[in-house]
């Protein structure tokens, strides 16, 4: 009973946290609902009986992974909500949305139509529910990490120092000057993405005219409406320009 | 359920009948008593702080509230709880209103793994690891004198160590103004960077306890130690150097002075806080001083075997452990003040050298040997832990040799970055 | 109830860990330490002249061809020498040698071409032979590995290297966008192919390929949904890395706007990891799968097949038509796969094989004739390439010829291995329509040739988009365009090596074949035997 609840209780977190991470216009805000994620997956582990892996959870992804998101956030200054009715690339995010559901359809076809697919003959933390004694996750993994994945803990070594270096490369100081970009491409892209850009924008200002005018011979509540429309256009509005500069 | 009650269970003796209603209470009544003990030693502390420092710069400090003053900082609480609530324009509303909280829960949570008293004296008695029995009139249970012992110990706190990160950083975004924001950039990375010395030097710790929970490691460090005086504490068997590690990133990690570069005035205004005003500033304050209560405890825990010291009189004799660590808690909260009154401010970028260019890779370092040291116990065991057999020197030598050539290499390449950047007149 | 506490704090038993053969990891610690002892030397030494990096690059990898020989002649001595070690985590067989030297080659021949372009373009430095060497070692671990976490550890130290590689220009704005483009795109990959690993673990309870075989062999799942849904994810995150249709889309752009070295590296060596694993996981694991997984493989390749050949087609800038052919390859190597059989997985081999060569080479060409900021790489620019520089024309005419699949070069033999394989395995219309994209593909390179050797030199470096240049970049093109090519020492031994491989081999294919065909993938768990010697 206590387990349901806390797997309900998690579940939500789990959920109304990954939600919001795409559904929030703020990207800190969206750190912080990712974050809300992290946790709610942490209790989960713990309720699984997997303490260690709840503790490192909870260090490695808030503790390291949301911070330096957050850094980048701040300190490149992207914290303010974007205008995101403007495709980049025309009619990306209609396939996306259908490959996204598909996908997804199909994942929970297969994980709810079987039943009995997983056989789950030994797990790296241990028994579960098993004696007082046996409750020692450290152990568990580290005989895993020794024995049956000793090769792949090694072999990270590399994948950590490549990661180093790749970092250290990619933000070397640059000597010199930046090598001319043909044009062809560039300006083709740059002068598209302005089209649609100047597009909305007019759109915008249009839908805005449209409000007040309503706003003039409508009835009180039609106002009230229009005026929560106007507020929103304007908001937007002050977000695109946000975002171009 | 099985999974849940397991997780309840952790080692304490207290749940190994079931989760009773006589056990809630005493739960209860240990969350209360932790709660209300942080609280009043972080008045005591901020007194004690303000008093100390006072004294060292040759003032009176503050006199007035109570007998010496102690009564000020409750003044202090009072005042702020009445200030007006200022919440900036320009601000996230629900981030600045959140940040407080994400700073002062932490220092609580962390507290609640610190043992703080029982008699661990020896390990080989059951009745001296640690475990305090009620009187029969109190319900005869036995129970630790820690709030809780999860298997994880010591990680639970290296946890909160880091979402206590948030809150900073939060509370310096969500402010809307610029020296806020700095500030707070400043203190996450600051606080990001000092971790990993400061888990680094834990790892010698749980290399030497071979466990995570924080009684383990007490009790790891019980009994009698080298020639009968020589206390077999982790400061001593890990040979100073962790601690001394830890010490100095716990400082960095709590923005104390001399790394308190986050509220450099002169620079920052107020730091991270600078919007901050009445009971959300009061948070701040709290949290700032409940992780320094609570991060000497952790050293107390962890290098100076908790609440150990010798029994002087069996009449109260559950008294002592209690005694013998609020005294060690004591000596390393005035070490605190201490470093304060004495040690002039860090450049940032000293500070940033000093955590990664020294601290990170002296705590490896140490750590390889010790984990050298392990192994020559392993290998021949027969040399019992002895210092000085030909096995033990073989081996310490290869592993002081391996160390020597790295920190060679180390210091080379750092010195010929630093001539790189001089030859392309880099500056930072 | 004080006894059970106590209990818990007996003394801690030793751990198990298990036996290592370290002759078998050999190529992997040549090729990983000397990455790893190249950069600490970097570090410490004073700047050396950007030369030594690439001749030190170029020596650790051949010693790390030669260390293998010694193994093969271990691995192929008995029918059963072929072995795995540390828990079953590493194999030791033909297969995994096979690839092993085709990686380290293909990094010596890049590490060459890279001598000559980073100095041109003013980048020198040991990074991009760090970068590489530990690339390969993850291609090294892929080809090795004979468990589904390592061959993930594999394919990350492997991409990761390779997006930072495609990067490396750090003063050309293609190439940092190649690289955030294959970074972003490889990661989501990755994402794809973890998932894939935890549904198969899920379903199978053992990462180890030998385990799960044991397992699928011996037991008959009631619902292998979740197996099923564990091949479609894997296939997509291995299918990205050998740039397969659908998830092709990266290639065109990040071939593109990457230094021209290192895509020839990425052209060779990254798809011969991405093969070894598809073959190991696939063709071998889930043998007893193969009716599930086979019609994937089958639209895959004909996808594959004939959009690389067709867009290819349609493209005026070399180095992405390039890319497309690659893709087009891609499908051939997907034909000798989806046959399942010993016959396909040694056509693809042979394949692997003769087609690192060749690719290198044309990239290696690319490079050479690609100039001053590795741009200029359209089908003008290369008009008048044989009066140019004829030796360059000439290697290049053999690396296309051979890429187009005509008699006396390895790449007919390479075409005809795949399609007769399918025919063995009676995918006849696979057979028809990779038969037919050969054809298209032809067409292709025939444009590439006939630019360089047929096209007047009167109109060259004046098309519309050269007017659009600035002036001064005008008149470097021109000077450039005019002038011989000056080829560098290193870049022309790797042109004249694959040249001749690609000639030679394609007369007299037998000692290639012969190693191919002893080269086959096997599972085998630890031998008892090497047990006892290891303890």
């Amino acid at each position: 009973m206590v387990e349901i609840i806390v797997f309900a209780v998690c579940a939500a977190i789990v959920l109304v946290g990954a939600v919001g991470v795409i559904a929030a216009r703020n990207p800190v805000h969206s750190a912080l609902f990712l974050i809300q994620t992290l946790f709610g997956m942490a209790v989960l582990f713990i309720s699984l009986e997997a303490h260690f892996l709840a503790a490192v959870q909870v260090v490695v992804y808030a503790g390291a992974i949301v911070i330096l998101f957050l850094f980048v956030i701040m300190l490149l200054g992207v914290d303010q909500a974007e205008d995101l009715n403007i495709e980049p690339i025309v009619g990306q995010r209609f396939i996306a949305f259908i490959v996204g559901a598909a996908t997804f359809v199909l994942m929970v076809a297969t994980l709810a139509g079987s039943s009995d697919a997983i056989t789950g003959q030994r797990q790296a933390t241990g028994p579960l529910g098993d004696e007082l004694t046996d409750n020692n996750n450290v152990r568990e993994l580290a005989e895993a990490l020794f024995t049956d994945y000793v090769f792949a803990f090694e072999a990270t070594a590399i994948l950590l120092t490549i990661a180093v270096v790749g970092a250290v490369v990619l933000a070397k100081r640059t000597s010199g000057e930046m090598l001319p970009v043909p044009q062809n491409t560039l300006e083709i892209r740059e002068a598209d993405y302005q089209a649609r850009v100047d597009a909305r924008a007019a759109e915008l200002e249009a839908n805005a005219a449209a409000a007040a005018e309503a706003g003039e011979d409508g009835s009180a509540e039609a106002s009230s409406a229009a005026a929560s429309d106007d507020d929103t256009a304007d908001d937007e509005m002050a977000d695109a320009e946000g975002g171009d500069a | 359920m099985a999974g849940l009650t397991n997780t309840l269970a952790g080692l304490d003796p207290l749940f190994l009948n079931g989760v009773t209603l006589e056990v809630l209470i005493i739960v209860l009544v240990k969350v209360v008593i932790s709660f209300g003990v942080l609280l009043v030693s972080v008045m005591l502390m901020v007194w004690f702080e303000r008093k100390l420092v006072s004294d060292m710069q040759n003032r009176i400090g503050p006199n007035r509230a109570g007998p010496w003053g102690i009564l000020q900082t409750l003044a202090d609480g009072i005042k702020l709880f009445f200030k007006e609530d200022l919440q900036p324009d320009s601000s996230d509303p629900f981030v600045f209103k959140l940040a407080p909280y994400l700073s002062l829960i932490p220092a609580f949570l962390t507290f609640a793994i610190i043992p703080i008293g029982g008699n661990f004296s020896d390990p080989s008695d059951p009745s001296k690891t640690g475990i305090i029995t009620l009187p029969d009139w109190l319900g005869g249970e036995s129970t630790y004198l820690q709030l809780a012992d999860p298997p994880v110990g010591v990680l639970l706190f290296l946890a909160m160590s880091s979402i206590a990160v948030y809150g900073v950083m939060l509370a310096g975004w969500a402010s809307g103004s610029k020296y806020p924001l700095l500030g707070s950039v400043r203190a996450s990375a600051q606080m990001v960077s000092y971790e990993a010395a400061l888990g680094l030097s834990l790892a010698t710790i749980f290399l030497q306890s071979r466990s995570l929970s924080t009684h383990d490691i007490v009790a790891d460090q019980a009994g009698a130690g080298w020639l009968g005086i020589i206390p077999h504490w982790n400061v001593i068997v890990t040979g100073f150097v962790p601690f001394v590690v830890f010490l100095i990133a716990a400082t960095a990690e709590l923005n104390r002075p001399p790394f308190d570069l986050v509220e450099a005035e002169q620079e920052l205004v107020g730091g991270f806080h600078t919007e901050y005003s009445s009971i959300r500033f009061a948070m701040f304050f709290l949290a700032e001083f409940m992780n320094t209560v609570t991060l000497s405890a952790i050293m107390v825990t962890l290098f100076f075997g908790g609440p150990a010291g010798p029994i002087l009189w069996d009449g109260v004799a559950w008294l002592w452990p209690i005694l013998w660590f609020l005294l060690k808690l004591f000596v390393f909260l005035f070490t605190f003040v201490w470093f304060r009154a004495t040690l002039p401010r860090f450049r940032y970028d000293q500070l940033m050298d000093l955590g990664w260019k020294v601290l990170i890779p002296i705590s490896l370092g140490w750590f390889l040997f010790l984990a050298g040291r392990n192994v020559v116990d392993d290998r021949w065991p027969n040399t019992n832990g002895s210092l000085f057999s030909v096995e033990v020197l073989i081996l310490l030598g290869i592993t002081i040799a391996i160390l020597t050539v790295g920190a060679l290499l180390l210091y080379s390449a750092i010195r010929n970055a630093a001539e790189k950047r001089e030859l392309e007149e880099v500056t930072f | 109830m004080l006894q059970t506490l106590l209990a818990q704090q007996a003394p801690i038993e030793a751990i198990d860990t298990p036996a290592i053969d370290w002759a078998i990891l050999a190529p992997l610690l040549v090729m990983a330490v000397g990455g790893i002892l190249m950069l600490t030397f970097a570090s410490v030494l004073k700047r050396l002249p950007s030369s030594v990096w690439s001749v030190a690059a170029v020596v650790i990898s051949l010693v790390t061809a030669i260390t293998v020989i010694p193994l093969w002649m271990r691995v192929t001595d008995t029918a059963n020498s072929a072995t795995s070690t540390l828990a079953g985590a590493v194999a030791f067989d033909g297969f995994s040698l096979f690839l092993t030297v085709v990686i380290a080659l293909s990094v010596a021949l890049s590490a060459m071409l890279a001598d000559g372009y980073l100095k041109r373009e003013g980048l020198e430095g040991p990074e991009l032979f760090v970068l590489l060497m530990m690339s390969a070692s993850g291609g090294i671990i892929m080809s090795f590995a004979n468990d589904l976490i390592v061959l993930f550890i594999g394919l990350e130290i492997l991409s990761i290297a390779v997006y930072v590689l495609a990067a490396m220009h750090t003063r050309k704005l293609q190439s940092q966008e190649a690289g955030i483009k294959y970074f972003v795109l490889g990661a989501f990959s990755s994402a794809f192919f973890l998932y894939g690993i935890a549904m198969i673990y899920g379903a199978t309870g053992s990462t180890n390929l030998i385990d799960i075989k044991n397992f699928l062999s011996a037991t008959v799942l009631a619902d292998d949904a979740l197996l099923l849904a564990g091949f479609a994810l894997m296939l997509v995150g291995l299918a990205f890395k050998v740039a397969a249709v659908p998830f092709h889309f990266w290639t065109p752009d990040v071939y593109q706007g990457a230094p021209s070295p290192v895509v020839a590296y990425m052209a060779s060596a990254v798809k011969a990891a991405g093969f070894a694993g598809i073959i190991r996981v696939f063709v071998l694991t889930f043998e007893q799968y193969r009716t599930d997984w086979q019609p994937v493989i089958y639209v895959l390749a004909i996808l594959t097949l004939l959009t690389g050949s067709f867009l290819a087609i349609v493209q005026t800038d070399v180095k992405r038509m390039l890319a497309y052919s690659s893709i087009s390859h891609a499908g051939f190597l997907l034909v000798g796969v989806q046959a399942a059989t010993d016959r396909g997985v040694n056509a693809v081999l042979f394949y692997l094989a003769v087609y690192s060569f060749m690719v290198i080479g044309s990239f290696g060409v690319l490079t050479v004739a690609g100039g001053v900021g590795d741009n200029a790489h359209t089908l003008d620019d290369y008009k008048g390439l044989s009066k140019r520089s004829p030796m360059l024309a000439f290697a290049m005419m053999i690396f296309l010829f051979s890429q187009a699949g005509v008699p006396l070069t390895t790449g007919f033999f390479a075409k005809f291995g795949v399609i007769s394989a399918a025919i063995d395995a009676r995918s006849f219309w696979l057979a028809v329509v990779a038969m037919i994209s050969a054809v298209i593909a032809a067409f292709l390179y025939l444009k590439v040739i006939v630019a360089m050797f047929f096209a007047g030199d009167d109109d060259h470096g004046h098309g519309a988009d050269a007017e659009d240049a600035a002036d001064a970049s005008e008149a470097d093109a021109d000077d450039a365009g005019h002038e011989p090519i000056d080829i560098p020492l290193g870049a022309g031994i790797a042109i004249g090596v694959c040249a001749l491989v690609t000639v030679v081999f394609g007369i007299w294919p037998g000692p290639i074949d012969d190693l191919a065909r002893e080269a086959l993938p096997r599972l085998v768990a630890e031998s008892s035997a090497f047990l006892e010697i290891g303890n």
